[in-house]
């Protein structure tokens, strides 16, 4: 058993089963960092800190004639979303129910992506993270309301990174309602904005709930590093007559190698 | 040449399990020169000798190791307890009772299904939208 703690909580294994699936299916459509910026990992709970290459001075000396540094690490960020489960909706779905109440798991699927996506593009400062928006050393474009301009938008962000040679294929993270927006939308003549972006980046368009405006980056690699220690899990955290207490945890790192990589388009 | 490294019969076994037990008996192997070069080393009072046969040594080490990652690559359930062992410093048998139990989950009275770390195994989401 592990620090999660699972094999203690009064769920079966076909419970278990059901939780793991639905937290997956939630979290991988709305883990948008994950498609869009390198990821190495999971390299476990115990994984404390991410090696930077770097080291700072130290003041003074244990010993004369000797100088000291010491290494600089990036500490990985734990998040932790928790949440109950009616253990009458689990019994449920143990006798094969199929309309199992997991609200609160959904809900806190989506609590602990966003997080992820807001942690990745545009920092958590508290913990040491950077965004990508926040690195970025480009000159951000002004989004029109107008999701007819989007295109003019996004290939002037990619003539930005190819003009300090980022390469491509360019990758764009929407906000939920630039991504609503841009899926319903055409240009004269009926071609779809959403097509037209696509030919644009030669790369994928990614629903991105957290993101603020868009951005637009390289996925040619080794340009934003994601460093899983942990990866998303479901832990135990206690139980009574009527709920078992849960949560979805994990721990990474964030940075970003190549500020110039990325472009922010600001709404 | 023999093919003796198969227990079962050769045409029963998939390919997979062939290059498995192929991999076994080389491991097998190189562990077993690695002992003879470690027994006339000990002997051995020629000092060039002794650089030729340490040299030979070292290849060995390089090929089991070698054996050995191919091995557990292709077995996590191995990994993951070797992953315990190797290169830990304290008790070897304690990290090995450890490391079996939190791979296999042997200690718990109803073990969790799935991966036996409880991770979801999202990892990089690459080329999903």
């Amino acid at each position: 058993m592990n620090h999660l703690l699972r094999s203690l909580a009064p769920i079966t294994d076909a419970g278990w089963s059901l939780l793991d699936e639905e937290a997956r299916e939630r979290l991988s459509g709305a883990l948008a960092a994950r498609k869009l910026v390198d990821f190495s990992g999971p390299h476990g709970w115990d994984h404390s800190g991410t090696n930077l290459g770097r080291t700072e001075p130290v003041d003074g000396t244990p010993c004369e004639g000797v100088v000291a540094a010491q290494r600089r690490v990036l500490p990985l960020v734990e998040l932790r979303s928790e949440f109950t489960l009616s253990r009458d909706e689990l019994s449920a779905g143990d006798r094969g129910a199929e309309d199992v109440d997991l609200e609160t798991l959904d809900e806190s699927a989506r609590l602990i992506a966003r997080a992820e996506n807001v942690a990745v593009f545009h920092g958590f400062e508290p913990a040491g993270v950077v965004g990508i928006t926040e690195a970025s050393t480009q000159d951000s474009i002004q989004l029109s309301e107008d999701y007819d301009a989007y295109p003019g938008h996004v290939a002037k962000a990619v003539e930005l990174l190819r003009r300090v040679g980022v390469a491509g294929p360019y990758g764009l993270a929407l906000g939920t309602e630039g991504y609503t927006g841009v899926i319903e939308s055409t240009e004269h003549g009926g071609y779809l904005v959403f097509d037209h972006l696509g030919k644009i980046l030669d790369g994928p368009i990614v629903w991105a709930p957290g993101v603020r405006g868009a951005v637009v980056l390289s996925l040619r690699g080794g340009d934003f590093l994601f460093e899983s220690g942990q990866d998303l899990s479901v832990g135990y955290d206690g139980h009574d007559a009527d709920g078992v207490r849960l949560y979805l945890e994990e721990s990474f790192s964030f940075r970003v190698a190549t500020p110039e990589a990325a472009v922010a388009l600001i709404a | 040449m023999g093919f003796d490294q198969y227990h079962e019969p050769p045409e029963e076994l998939s390919a997979e399990t062939r290059t498995f037990a192929r991999l076994c008996t080389s491991l097998t192997e190189e562990a077993e020169a690695i002992g003879w070069y470690e027994q006339r080393l000990s002997i051995e009072s020629d000092a060039e000798a002794r650089a030729v046969m340490r040299d030979a040594q070292g290849e060995e080490f390089k090929h089991f190791s070698m054996d050995l990652e191919f091995l557990l690559r292709r077995t996590p359930v191995w990994r993951e307890i070797a992953e315990g062992i190797l290169f830990q410093a304290g008790d070897i048998v304690e990290h090995g009772e450890e490391a079996e139990e939190e791979a296999t989950g042997s200690d718990a009275d109803e073990p969790t299904p799935g991966d036996p770390s409880g991770s979801l195994g999202l990892g990089s989401l690459r080329g999903q939208v």
